[in-house]
């Protein structure tokens, strides 16, 4: 019965699973590099195992794998929903799904054997970049080709971030990704030495911004006003934040390069539109937030509304440390510590983990029939260990970064350094400790999660919601 | 050499990242603007838009932008301007305050050197066996010495293979106080030839055997006959006819049992059949001529009470 008159939930179905069980392995990664932190024998001299190949399985398994298929099945579930028509070829997106995972494996596989680009968050070397190519460009027709043949006049504000995030994504892989191969499993970049390191960082930065911003912004412009059963607070804030949030973000880049052979030029203006770029992130957060208000009460025994929302005061948390750590005299006591690895997971784990989590509670039970999740109760215990990871780990990492920082800077009344290196690195011990207990704790979470999904799905029979068919 | 910095390829570029930057804080201002005005025709303020999806279940409110967060806008654009007009930003405009990172770093460089330079040059003044005669200098030296060196010396300079213990009274190229300094301030290479080829399996297992009886240990005596004559031909022309080494070129003492990269047979053997180069890098620039001089003086004293 997949015909026209049905949405196409098939391929939402296998990305929805799909999220909880990349959450799951990138997760663990990320558990076991911090645990090689604290206890380095535990790579058991195996290079397979080292640090330096699984920190890039790490990255690449939670952002591209979970991330990445968080926002492939809602992205698919909410175009056809607010388009009010089935999926546009769904044979494309049935491709995207298995090229996406073939992706993921291939990520699994070099990336311990040491195949790497080096670039961060783009080390997967030429073969697979073009592979991701085409998966990507089959995205974007699926995508945009139901927003053609929408039934309704006006496109819903979550279709613009999702559109704004598949495009730039496009632009960003292909330029970055530009080599010269000399082999099936290594390249040279096509740019040198700055220009290199400006174009990586024009990539990394707005792979933050559009991947992990403006997609997951699409997220919660859909399933926030959902789960509250309200209206989205103000149509006005969302047009500004959405040109500001991506016209800004594009220029963002340079702030990772302050203080390098970056020319001055690109190091101030990367600053100033980091600052600029306050008012538009938060613009994203208020419009979630209070999208509640006159609802609060809800917020109370809807563990998934926690998620949600608990998700946006991180988002607005680390959108505000974010252009603070940008500011060049933050940034030369913050670049290189902890202080970032703490940023960066308030928004990974705090925001784009925890708007997934919430948003694929809602999916589940509507994918397979059921009325709600098998168990509310385990959502709620979710909620906690989550919120109580990731605080543990941005707390220590905050801590660790800025004890790193003045140590690294603090100078005795001869001149010379205080702290050498390697008492800089004995301080932050118990630090990495905290954070691995954070980690560790939110990954059980994700456990709960998979029990929760399991048991609601089995027994359970695919559900295709029917198209409504008014004019 | 400043000027590089500001340097476009063309002048179109300049002009390009100037209307870019300059029309995007624009275009955020004016867009501000615009939305914060009701358009004819649009749902009175804080009403439903009109518009619906997803069955009826999706709406909005048109309510107007929250005051606070349009100071919030505003205020960081006008930073914006205001930044961009003092400091480089707007393509090869160089800002108001003439602000360049490289004259950042000579500033603070030349007040660090204003600050703490006269305590250097006072030790510099001093010979270097004086210098380390001097309980705070060798406080300074060694907390130089932790920062500098001790990633490859150890933190107790007592090295690791392939980096020398500079404590043991043993010197590649001489423990004379100037030559330490000398190997500070220019590095040192110290190359030693592969032997593999020539010698063969044997050769080298024969000239290993005689290395090792150099320092009294115990080898099997005919080997120790055959590697002699060996040695003869192709070491002793840097280690010294009695295995002694050479200070002039860094070739080490063999007989002291002291070892750079391991004494065990199996490594001496394949420091004969591969060879070895290690590599001090040279500090002149780095640290120059005052810190060294003090680096001397910590060095010297661990082998020289």
């Amino acid at each position: 019965m997949d015909s026209q008159t049905t949405y196409n939930y098939k391929v939402v179905r296998q990305f929805a699973v799909m999220t909880v069980v990349w959450g799951i392995v990138g997760m663990l990664v990320g558990v076991f590099i911090a645990a090689e932190l604290v206890w380095p024998q535990l790579s058991m001299d195996l290079p397979w195992f080292h640090f330096g190949r699984l920190r890039p399985l790490h990255t690449n398994a939670v952002i591209f794998a979970f991330g990445g298929s968080a926002l492939f099945a809602t992205s698919y579930y909410v175009v056809q929903r607010t388009c009010q028509t089935r999926l546009f070829a769904s044979g494309l997106a049935a491709f995207t799904f298995w090229g996406w995972m073939l992706v993921i494996v291939l990520a699994a596989i070099s990336f311990p054997l040491g195949i790497t680009t080096s670039k961060e968050y783009a080390e997967l070397e030429w073969p697979i970049d073009i592979l991701i190519t085409v998966v990507w460009v089959s995205y974007a027709v699926v995508f945009f080709g139901t927003i053609v043949k929408r039934k309704v006049k006006h496109i819903y504000v979550a279709n613009w971030f999702y559109g704004a995030y598949i495009l730039t994504i496009a632009v960003l892989h292909l330029v970055n990704s530009a080599a010269v191969p000399v082999s099936l499993t290594k390249s040279y970049s096509a740019y040198p030495g700055a220009i290199d390191a400006m174009v990586q960082w024009w990539y990394g930065h707005n792979a933050v911004g559009f991947f992990l911003t403006a997609g997951f912004l699409g997220m919660m412009y859909y399933f926030v006003p959902k789960q509250a059963g309200r209206p989205v607070y103000s149509y006005r804030l969302s047009v500004v934040h959405f040109w500001a949030l991506i016209s800004t973000y594009m220029w963002a880049g340079p702030h990772h390069l302050h203080y390098t052979a970056l020319p001055m030029w690109a190091q101030s203006v990367g600053m100033v539109f980091s600052l600029i770029l306050l008012a538009p992130s938060w613009g994203g957060m208020i419009n979630g937030i209070m999208t509640l208000s006159g609802a609060w009460h809800k917020l109370r025994d809807d563990p998934i509304l926690k998620f949600l929302i608990v998700s946006l005061s991180f988002y607005g948390m680390s959108t505000f440390e974010g252009p603070m750590m940008a500011i060049k005299t933050v940034n030369a006591l913050s670049h290189y510590t902890d202080w970032t690895i703490g940023h960066v997971h308030s928004g990974a784990l705090g925001w784009v983990a925890m708007v997934s989590i919430g948003s694929v509670y809602f999916l589940i039970p509507k994918l397979f029939g059921r009325e709600q999740m098998y168990s509310v109760r385990l959502i709620d215990w979710h909620f906690w260990m989550s919120t109580i990871g990731v605080v543990l780990y941005i707390v220590s990492m905050w801590i660790s970064g800025v004890m790193q920082g003045l140590m690294w800077r603090a100078v005795n009344s001869d001149g010379t350094l205080t702290y050498s290196f390697v008492e800089s690195l004995q301080a932050m011990y118990p630090f990495y400790f905290v954070r691995f207990l954070g980690g560790a704790l939110f990954l059980s979470g994700m456990f709960l999660m998979a029990y929760n999904v399991i048991k609601t799905v089995s027994g359970a029979r695919a559900f295709n919601a029917p198209v409504p068919q008014s004019a | 050499m400043v000027d590089s910095e500001f340097e476009f390829t063309s002048n179109f570029w300049n002009i390009w990242i100037i209307v870019l930057t300059v029309g995007n804080i624009l275009a955020c201002w004016w867009l501000v603007r615009w939305t914060s005005k009701p358009t004819a025709g649009e749902a009175a303020t804080g009403d439903i838009t009109g518009h619906t999806w997803d069955e009826g279940t999706l709406a909005e409110y048109n309510n107007p932008l929250p005051r606070w967060w349009l100071w919030l806008f505003y205020i960081t654009m006008i930073f914006s301007a205001i930044y961009l007009a003092l400091y480089p930003g707007l393509g090869t405009f160089r800002g108001l305050l003439n602000w360049t990172q490289q004259g950042q770093y000579d500033q603070e460089i030349q007040a660090a050197q204003e600050k703490y330079g006269p305590l250097f040059e006072k030790y510099a003044a001093q010979p270097i066996a004086t210098v380390a005669g001097d309980p705070e200098a060798l406080k300074i030296g060694q907390r130089l010495f932790l920062n500098y060196c001790a990633s490859c010396h150890g933190s107790d300079a007592g090295g690791s293979p392939g980096f020398p213990s500079l404590k043991d009274g043993d010197w590649l190229y001489g423990g004379e106080p100037d030559t330490i300094k000398l190997s500070i301030l220019d590095g040192r290479t110290g190359a030693m030839p592969a032997w593999g080829a020539v010698l063969n399996d044997q050769g080298v297992d024969e000239v290993a055997a005689y290395v090792i009886s150099l320092s009294g240990r115990d080898a099997d005596a005919a080997k120790v006959a055959a590697g002699k004559t060996h040695f003869a031909s192709y070491c002793a022309a840097c280690h010294g006819a009695d295995g002694k080494g050479n200070t002039a070129m860094g070739a080490p003492n063999l007989t002291d049992n002291i070892w750079l990269y391991g004494g065990s047979p199996g490594v001496i053997q394949q420091t004969i059949a591969n060879g070895r180069n290690g590599r001090m890098p040279s500090h002149r620039d780095f640290l120059g001529e005052d810190k060294a001089h003090l680096l001397a003086a910590y060095i010297y004293s661990l082998s020289n009470q």
